[in-house]
């Protein structure tokens, strides 16, 4: 239905990216995020954007896909960079558009940001392209394992993730198909006033809660016929386990951010 | 209405990993009047099809002629809402779609959406009703309350209160009692020839295919695998369990016959005290 927005799809290529342990992953991932905000100088940022663009050649996921899924943050990127243009009044001026004129620091700044702000959706779209939903709250159970010493409720908030997780493909396809039977029922989505389109979308929400609703009622039911009791003493059938390839990947992390740290200006 | 399909492709998400071609160079003509049956497995484009049938879809290529009405790749067509007035779906487990709080209203959100006149609705939403065996006294209660097959029955005469010209039916019997089944194919074969509608049904079922269509369709991966009357069609056993399809039982209790007495018995739409009797004169031969 939505094929604009690639965030949150998983793409099953197998690649050694795929095979990672979520933790790590989401570890690098949490920890690129601050470290990027370190970064000051041509060296450091070139350090973490090879960092991400090997990561996502790594992931043998085509190009093509990533950029299209792209396609709504690149305005946001675009944005960025033209605002800061105009905005930054920095350095030398440069050129005069319109009698507005563009400094040297703008061009610059500009720049930083929207490349910082590129890396930033290009790495943590990896995660959820090369890491099922199901992976990924295991691993957020287990990262989040310490607190279940302050009687904080991991595992439900897990559980809680991972059946929202499971759903979204199933209500946006149960979203489709009542959208579907209601437009054959002659609704009309996309065209009239603004009015009667906000009145076309309760033939659509009624449907939608009310199958969520007896969705929820029957997992329930299920859960309970198998024996659900929550996550005390429960086993795991996939186990997460830390490999060779995951501490290898979080040795070559730890010196990209070192590396950017020693290189960055300090004056 | 005619309905004439012309080497059509569907291809879902193209140019993504997840690229799928759902219809392939898929070519047939429907005669306005007749009652086509459409099987396959699970997966072999059925839905998609389904839904070129009043425009949700418009075909990657090829083209798609429904009466007056053409659908083109990368044009919209001009009367999009015309062409769904006059084509009625009954999309898989249609109590799914009802959201008003009476069944009154329901029924008669269709032909409100068209423009029917107000003063038409209200006749039009008792006859409907009827039709589908829906006691009147129903009509004030909420379609949250009813059962199951009275739901399927109160979305059924929504469609109908529409009164389309080509009715499509996705498997409309799914998950009703033997008896229900029976009488809502029953009242859709009835309207068919009452009011001579150009009808199409997505069945599973075999036995349905046979009773009630003219014309049969068989689909695999996209593909239009068979196509004929389906007393012939089911003649070719073999061919059908090729793609996971099987023959009604009659079939296959007439080639047990054959089997065992060594004599071909073909089935070619007769009733059934024919067929006894015909079998009763093979079983005197053998004697």
């Amino acid at each position: 239905m939505n094929n604009l927005l690639i965030i949150g799809q998983y793409v099953p290529t197998n690649s050694i990216v795929h095979r990672m342990d979520p933790r790590i992953k989401m570890l690098i991932i949490f920890f690129y995020v601050i470290f990027i905000f370190f970064a000051n100088n041509v060296f450091s940022y070139a350090l973490f954007t090879v960092f991400a663009i090997g990561g996502t050649l790594l992931t043998k996921v085509p190009w093509r896909f990533i950029a299209k899924g792209l396609t709504p943050v690149w305005f946001l990127i675009v944005f960025t960079f033209i605002l800061h243009l105009f905005v930054t009044k920095e350095g030398t001026v440069l050129v005069n558009i319109f009698g507005l004129p563009i400094y040297s620091g703008a061009l610059e700044q500009g720049a930083v940001i929207s490349l910082r702000f590129f890396l930033l959706i290009l790495l943590t779209s990896l995660l959820t392209l090369t890491t099922t939903p199901i992976e990924i709250t295991d691993g957020v159970e287990s990262l989040l394992g310490p607190l279940r010493r302050f009687k904080f409720p991991v595992h439900e908030l897990a559980l809680m993730m991972s059946i929202s997780l499971r759903f979204i493909p199933t209500l946006l396809q149960e979203t489709e198909k009542i959208s579907n039977a209601q437009a054959s029922r002659g609704v009309d989505f996309r065209t009239g006033p603004f009015r009667e389109r906000v009145r076309a979308v309760i033939p659509l929400l009624v449907p939608l809660f009310v199958s969520a609703f007896k969705r929820a009622e029957e997992l329930a039911m299920a859960m309970e016929a198998r024996g659900y009791r929550g996550g005390e003493g429960r086993t795991k059938l996939r186990e997460l386990r830390v490999m060779k390839r995951d501490v290898a990947a979080l040795i070559l992390f730890i010196v990209v951010v070192a590396a950017a740290l020693i290189t960055r200006d300090y004056s | 209405m005619d309905i004439t399909f012309e080497q059509v492709d569907y291809t879902y998400q193209a140019n993504s990993p997840f690229e799928h071609k759902a219809l392939k160079d898929l070519s047939f003509h429907l005669p306005g009047g007749s009652f086509t049956a459409i099987v396959g497995h699970t997966g072999s484009g059925k839905s998609t099809l389904l839904q070129h049938l009043n425009g949700l879809v418009r075909p990657t290529s090829g083209s798609v002629r429904i009466g007056g009405h053409t659908l083109e790749p990368n044009k919209k067509p001009k009367q999009a809402k015309e062409l769904r007035k006059q084509v009625g779906i009954v999309f898989q487990y249609p109590e799914h779609q009802l959201f008003e709080e009476t069944v009154e209203k329901d029924i008669a959100f269709g032909p409100r959406n068209f423009g029917v006149p107000e003063k038409e609705i209200h006749k039009r939403v008792e006859e409907s009703a009827e039709a589908v065996g829906l006691d009147l006294s129903l009509l004030s209660r909420s379609p949250f309350e009813l059962s199951g097959g009275q739901m399927r029955r109160v979305a059924i005469a929504g469609v109908l209160a529409v009164r389309p010209r080509v009715l499509v039916l996705d498997e409309p019997t799914a998950g009703l009692d033997p008896r229900g089944q029976r009488e809502i194919m029953d009242m859709f074969h009835r309207l068919h020839k009452e009011q001579e509608l150009t009808t199409i049904l997505v069945t599973h079922s075999m036995e349905d295919a046979l009773t009630y269509a003219d014309h049969m369709l068989v689909l695999d991966k996209g593909e239009k695998y068979m196509e004929g009357p389906p007393v012939e069609v089911f003649q070719q056993r073999q061919a059908l369990q090729k793609v996971q399809l099987d023959v009604p039982e009659i079939f296959q209790f007439l080639q047990k016959v054959s089997e065992r007495f060594g004599k071909t018995v073909v089935y070619e739409g007769e009733d059934i005290d024919r067929l006894a009797k015909q079998l009763a004169d093979l079983a005197g031969e053998r004697e």
